[in-house]
Parts: structure tokens; C-alpha cells; sequence
């Protein structure tokens, strides 16, 4: 590897069971979890005011409000150029939920809408139109977070000098249930304070945990 | 039924299909259905041609005619009672 | 500078053909493998061509030594990857640390189309091990058992950029020492699940598709795999033959404009081809060649031709389009048209476009209309861009 300076993890997000989390505090709780009632509550809770969302896919909703999440007040995107930044997520579920959708609606006339969000990377997509983001995007469908694989990719992408900064982590959605839990990754900087370390061992500590205290 | 009645229906139909944040009443029925106005994109345009079939059992063959039908409410209005004529 | 990646075999099943020699030739003769849907069960087979591989099921199963209850998918992936392993010589005497990447964006959906009608009838219906497969990643662990590999085996899903993004994630883990040898590439079977998706975004072609062409109306839908072996230096001086290239650039960039149009300017593709240029420590003008995306749509062949000129200004390499071979096999695009690239550098020729009448770039002798022999092939460019601002480029060097 040609460029290993040490990762840190500047900021994470955790959304799960009408849950938020923003670093290590808990943020917004809705007494209905249901996929259908929490999402949209929690878009008014963030104030988002991006009427686009309306229109995504279950899945990519998730995703937008887990990266604005995570981005409020840790990440300035006047600090980098769009094309600095990466986004690398996993899921387990790819974009079943609405490849289910759309599969119902054959025997009719199908939605055209509907079917462009039968790919998970649609969802990396929507966030990078949202923030502007053109660095390098990569979707992994696997069957639980690989937290050594995270901590491997990421870092070969760093290493490889174009990134300064990645969105990886896990987005997963399935009907009612829901998770994501999301990382801000890059190189120490002078205006950022420090979360923790990038390595296997914090990202399993905060993925496999509830609550995901990082210590 | 009337062209008036035809635009009301459009109005709602449009704005439940597309989940538009819009109150249907605040459309105007001449606005450009993209870019300004309403800002409609290509899935958008795709999504109204499945609205006409679905609802008027109109189809649009040639998605080359969609800017000039979905130009407005008021030019899809005139052209779904224009092919409504053609099929009675 | 980092460790070099050597490609050492080639893999390949397509509507052209059940193996890289097939295919090669029938790209050698202008032969495309476009017609009325024969295989796939759907209202839709005499409106829309396709680029289907010709064989039954049946047929494929016995190719493979499989049961036969096995998704398409898995059987044309495993066709191919073993095809490449055998090609690169690895049969499993020395022990290499060995991983598949395999992309694909269907997955084991046509064995579920297969099962739905009977489940939807009855609760109780249809048999469940047609569902088995359903989720990509098991179409890989399918592969991966037949071929016997177990040190890493992964799945890739970006839309149509996805076995570009393989061959990548592949170079990076050789590049950073984590594995010997990757079998990377992509695999996807038509379905109907595609083809009325396709169809509902109103851009698939009645007619053969013309990719580059100022009268093209939209894509033709393929299926089929194609794999590559990437192998580490070391490994590349320990086979009994030499490699065929290095893989010495690649980049993945987003869009970053609509979930499946590309913007007007290509600033994803313009982006990913930079980036691949960059690594790679070449000019523009060192690139020879340009396997397009080249899908055939107005949207993608206007996009692609606008950071293509970003990028090479006037001094255009030589290009073409064989999705008018083989139609857009989406997650095995990429693959596919590594393996026709590496094989152009190999047998030092051009690939040509079929069908082009008016060219989107009309500067005489660009778009590469015919087979052309005898021209000294050492850098190749390859595109491939997906749905969601996906972009990716390769790139090809002779040794």
C-alpha cells in the first residue's frame, strides 16, 4: 500500500426500531416503529425539507435520513471537492422490498418509478444527488455486516490517494424491519475532533451492540 | 365531461401518483409540468404515461410525443379528449 | 507504485457464443447474436429482440454437471468462471489464496418467476427450491462451490457497472496482498422481471439496437457472463504461460444527476475515465482503443460521447459499441467486454460496431465499423455505467 495514514471515525449514525442515534446520543423516538409511520416521522423531525424524498423507494428514504443523520455538524462540505467523497454501504436485503412491489404490480401496467428502485445502489445514488457526491460508490450484499472486509475496503480506498472522505456502513430494509448504521471515515484533520480509531474492532463494538457506545 | 372537470381530475390524479407535495388547487392547469413549474423529470414523464393508460385507456406509443402532450395539464387534458373522441 | 495485476484467463458465454473462442469469432465476423425471444416465457417475445444464449436450461445444466433445478444465472457464471480458472492453467495443485467476485443484478429472479404463479394460486404451491437461489449472493455461493472456492467469495450489485466494479474490488484485494488469484466478473440471466422493467422505462428497441448511431431508439437486452483471473506478480511468473495484460487503471465515480439518466455533460463517466487514466500513468492519447457502454439509448451514447470528448478532445482514440453483438447484458456487460478487449490487445486488432449508418462522432475513422486486423493494440479503455450514477472505467495494458 502506498499511502497509510491512520483512519478515524469522525461520526456515526444509527437508526433502528423508531430509533435514532447521532454518535453516541440517542435523538429521536417515535412510539409507532413501523417502517410505514416512523420514516416519514422522522424526515419532520430532521426537517429535511427535500420534497424529492416523497418519491424514493423505502429503502433510499432510510438512507437519505441516515446520512443527514450522520453529516449534521460533523462533515462541511466546503472542505472537499464533490468528488473526494465515497460512499460504501452494505445490506442484506438488497432492494427486496421494492423488487416486491414491482413484482405485484406486473400482472397490471408495472410503475416505471417503481422499478428503477429495484437496485440497492439506486439508494447511494439518491445520496449522492442530495449532497452532491461523485467520488466512488460501491454496494455489498452480504448476509450480516463484514465488519474486516469494511475495514479493508475503506482503507484501500484511501490508500489509493482520490478519497478524503467515506460514507460506508450498513442500510438494510425489509418491510417493517429496518436498520441503519452508518460511519463517517477519514484522516485525522486540525478542525475535527477525533471519535475513535477506524479498525474491525470498533465498527463490530458499534454495529453489533445496541446503542453502539464507541469505546 | 367537461375540459374544467377533466383538469380537476388530472390535478389530483398527478399529484398522488408522482407523491407530489403540492395541494392539487395550487397547480395551474397552464404550468410547465417540467423543469420549472412543477419540475417533473423523465420517470415522471413515464409515470404520466402509465396514469393515462390506466385512467383514460390512452396510450402514448412514442415517448418522442411526451414533451409536447406533457407540456401542461392543459395540453394533456386536450389530448386525452382528443383520442377519447377518436375511440367513441 | 503499487503491485501490478495480471490478467492470466479468460471466461465467456453470451448470445454470440458458448465460449471466448465462439464469441471472438463471431465478433471476427460480424456476426450478431440479436433476434426474437426464444427461451425466455413472455407475451413480449416476437416485439423485442434479444441477445438470449442458445441453449435450454437443460442444456446448460448438462454443461455444468448440474441437477438442472439451478438458476440460469448460476449455470451461464459458472460456464464462464470455469472457463477462465482453466484458461489461466489454476487447477488447484499449487494452493494460491483464491477469491470469486462475482457481480450480477437479477440474481436467481428467473427461477422465482418460475415459481411465483403456482405460489400466487395456491399457498401452498410451487416448489420452494426454486426460491432458494433467488437472492444474488446465493447464485454466487452456487459458483463458488462448484469452482471449490472458498478463501473469499463476494457479490457485487451496481446495476450495469457491476463486473467492472468485480474486476476492481478483485485488483485492489491482490494489490493490498489480501489474495493470489480473483476469478471477477459478472453473470445475468434475461428475465422478465428485466425486460418489463426495461419496457416500462421505454427504452428497449424493436428493431436491432444501433449504439452510436444519430438514429438509435434504445437498447436490445442480453444475457450471458463473462470472467477474467486476475492473479498477483508472483503467481503471473509461477503459471506455465504468460499473462495476457495488466490491468494498470480503473475508477468508479458517481454521476451524481438522476437515479437512471446520465447528465448532460457525463460528469460521472468523464470522472471515472479520468480517474482510470490517472492510475494508470498514461496520456489520453497513449489509449488505442474505447470498448464503449455504448447501450444503444439517446440518453447513454450522448453522455458517454460528451466526456469521451472531455476527455481526448481531438485527438479521438478508435471506438465501437459490441452491445451490438450481444445486446446490454447488464451485471456481465462489464465482464463480457473485458474479455473482448483483452482479446483485442491479444490478437492486436479492433472490434467493430455493427450497424452504424450515421455516427454520434463523425470524425472519419473513429467509430470502428469493421473487423480491423494489424494495428498495434497496448492500451484499452473500457466503460461501463449503471443505474444509480454508477461509472466505472477500466484499463488494459499489453505486458
Amino acid at each position: 500500500m502506498s499511502n497509510t495514514s491512520p483512519l478515524y471515525i469522525h461520526g456515526t449514525s444509527r437508526i433502528s426500531a423508531g430509533t435514532t442515534w447521532k454518535d453516541e446520543q440517542q435523538r429521536f423516538r417515535h412510539p409507532d416503529p413501523k417502517t410505514e409511520s416512523f420514516l416519514p416521522a422522522l424526515y419532520h423531525a430532521l426537517q429535511l425539507n427535500y420534497p424529492k424524498w416523497y418519491k424514493m423507494d423505502r429503502l433510499s428514504q432510510l438512507g437519505i435520513l441516515a446520512v443527514d443523520l450522520l453529516l449534521k455538524d460533523s462533515f462541511n462540505s466546503e472542505d472537499y471537492d464533490p468528488s473526494e467523497v465515497a460512499i460504501v454501504l452494505s445490506n442484506s436485503h438488497s432492494s427486496l422490498d421494492t423488487d416486491a412491489r414491482f413484482v405485484e404490480q406486473l400482472a397490471d401496467i408495472p410503475s416505471p418509478a417503481t422499478f428503477v428502485y429495484t437496485l440497492p445502489n439506486i439508494m447511494i445514488g439518491e445520496i449522492g444527488i442530495r449532497h452532491g457526491f461523485k467520488g466512488e460508490q460501491g454496494c455489498f450484499v452480504t448476509a450480516a455486516p463484514d465488519v474486516k472486509f469494511m475495514e479493508q475496503y475503506v482503507q484501500s480506498l484511501f490508500a489509493e490517494g482520490r478519497t478524503k472522505r467515506c460514507i460506508t456502513g450498513w442500510i438494510d430494509l425489509f418491510r417493517d424491519d429496518y436498520e441503519a448504521v452508518l460511519f463517517l471515515v477519514g484522516p485525522e484533520t486540525k478542525d475535527n475532533i477525533i471519535h475513535s480509531a477506524f479498525n474491525k474492532e470498533n465498527l463490530y463494538q458499534y454495529l453489533y451492540h445496541e446503542q453502539g457506545a464507541v469505546n | 365531461m367537461s375540459r374544467e372537470q377533466l383538469i380537476e381530475d388530472l390535478k389530483r390524479q398527478i399529484v398522488a401518483q408522482l407523491n407530489l407535495q403540492v395541494q392539487p388547487e395550487s397547480i395551474n392547469a397552464d404550468e410547465p409540468l417540467f423543469n420549472e413549474g412543477l419540475g417533473l423529470d423523465s420517470i415522471d414523464a413515464l409515470e404520466l404515461i402509465v396514469l393515462m393508460q390506466q385512467n383514460y385507456k390512452i396510450r402514448l406509443v412514442n415517448a418522442e410525443d411526451g414533451p409536447k402532450v406533457f407540456q401542461s395539464i392543459g395540453t394533456m387534458a386536450d389530448f386525452i379528449l382528443e383520442n377519447q373522441a377518436e375511440q367513441n | 507504485m503499487s503491485a501490478p495485476v495480471y490478467i492470466a484467463g479468460l471466461g465467456a458465454i453470451s448470445g454470440i457464443g458458448n465460449d471466448v473462442a465462439e464469441n471472438f469469432r463471431a465478433l471476427r465476423e460480424g456476426r450478431a447474436g440479436l433476434s426474437a425471444i426464444r427461451y425466455l416465457d413472455t407475451v413480449h417475445k416476437n416485439t423485442f429482440p434479444a441477445g438470449e444464449v442458445k441453449s435450454s436450461n437443460e442444456e446448460l445444466a448438462e454443461r455444468c454437471g448440474w441437477m438442472g433445478s439451478d438458476s440460469r444465472t448460476a449455470m451461464l457464471g459458472y460456464l464462464a468462471a470455469r472457463e477462465a480458472l482453466d484458461d489461466a492453467g489454476i487447477n488447484g495443485s499449487v494452493a494460491y489464496r483464491t477469491g470469486l467476485i462475482s457481480a450480477t443484478s437479477v440474481g436467481g429472479m428467473d427461477l422465482t418467476e418460475h415459481f411465483y404463479p403456482h405460489f400466487l394460486a395456491n399457498n401452498s404451491g410451487g416448489k420452494l427450491r426454486q426460491v432458494v437461489e433467488h437472492e444474488c449472493g446465493a447464485v454466487t455461493e452456487k459458483m463458488a462451490a462448484a469452482l471449490q472456492v472458498t478463501d473469499f467469495v463476494s457479490t457485487v450489485s451496481t446495476a450495469c457497472s457491476s463486473s467492472a466494479n468485480a474486476i476492481m474490488l478483485g485488483a485492489r484485494m491482490i494489490r493490498n496482498g489480501l489474495l493470489d488469484v480473483v476469478i471477477a466478473g459478472g453473470t445475468d440471466a434475461l428475465s422478465c422481471f428485466t425486460l418489463n422493467g426495461f419496457n416500462a422505462l421505454m427504452i428497449l428497441d424493436q428493431q436491432l439496437c444501433q449504439p452510436f448511431d444519430q438514429q438509435r431508439r434504445g437498447l436490445n437486452l442480453g444475457e450471458g457472463a463473462g470472467f477474467i483471473v486476475l492473479v498477483s506478480e508472483a503467481v503471473a511468473k509461477d503459471l506455465s504461460k504468460p499473462a495476457y495484460a495488466k490491468l494498470t487503471g480503473y475508477a468508479n465515480a458517481n454521476d451524481a444527476y438522476h437515479q437512471t439518466a446520465s447528465s448532460p455533460d457525463g460528469t460521472g463517466s468523464f470522472l471515472a475515465m479520468k480517474g482510470a487514466l490517472e492510475m494508470s500513468g498514461l496520456q489520453a492519447s497513449d489509449i488505442d482503443y474505447i470498448n464503449l457502454h455504448g447501450t444503444g439509448t439517446q440518453n447513454n451514447d450522448a453522455s458517454e460521447s460528451t466526456a469521451i470528448r472531455r476527455i481526448f478532445g481531438n485527438s479521438l482514440p478508435r471506438m465501437s459499441s459490441t452491445k451490438s453483438f450481444t445486446g446490454h447484458t447488464l451485471a456481465a456487460c462489464g465482464g463480457l467486454e473485458a474479455v473482448y478487449s483483452i482479446k483485442a490487445m491479444e490478437q492486436q486488432c479492433l472490434l467493430p460496431g455493427l450497424r452504424i449508418s450515421k455516427p454520434v462522432i463523425e470524425e472519419e475513422g473513429v467509430m470502428v465499423n469493421e473487423f480491423t486486423n494489424g494495428i498495434p493494440v497496448k492500451n484499452i479503455l473500457s466503460n461501463s455505467f449503471g443505474f444509480g450514477g454508477n461509472c466505472s472505467s477500466l484499463i488494459f495494458s499489453a505486458i
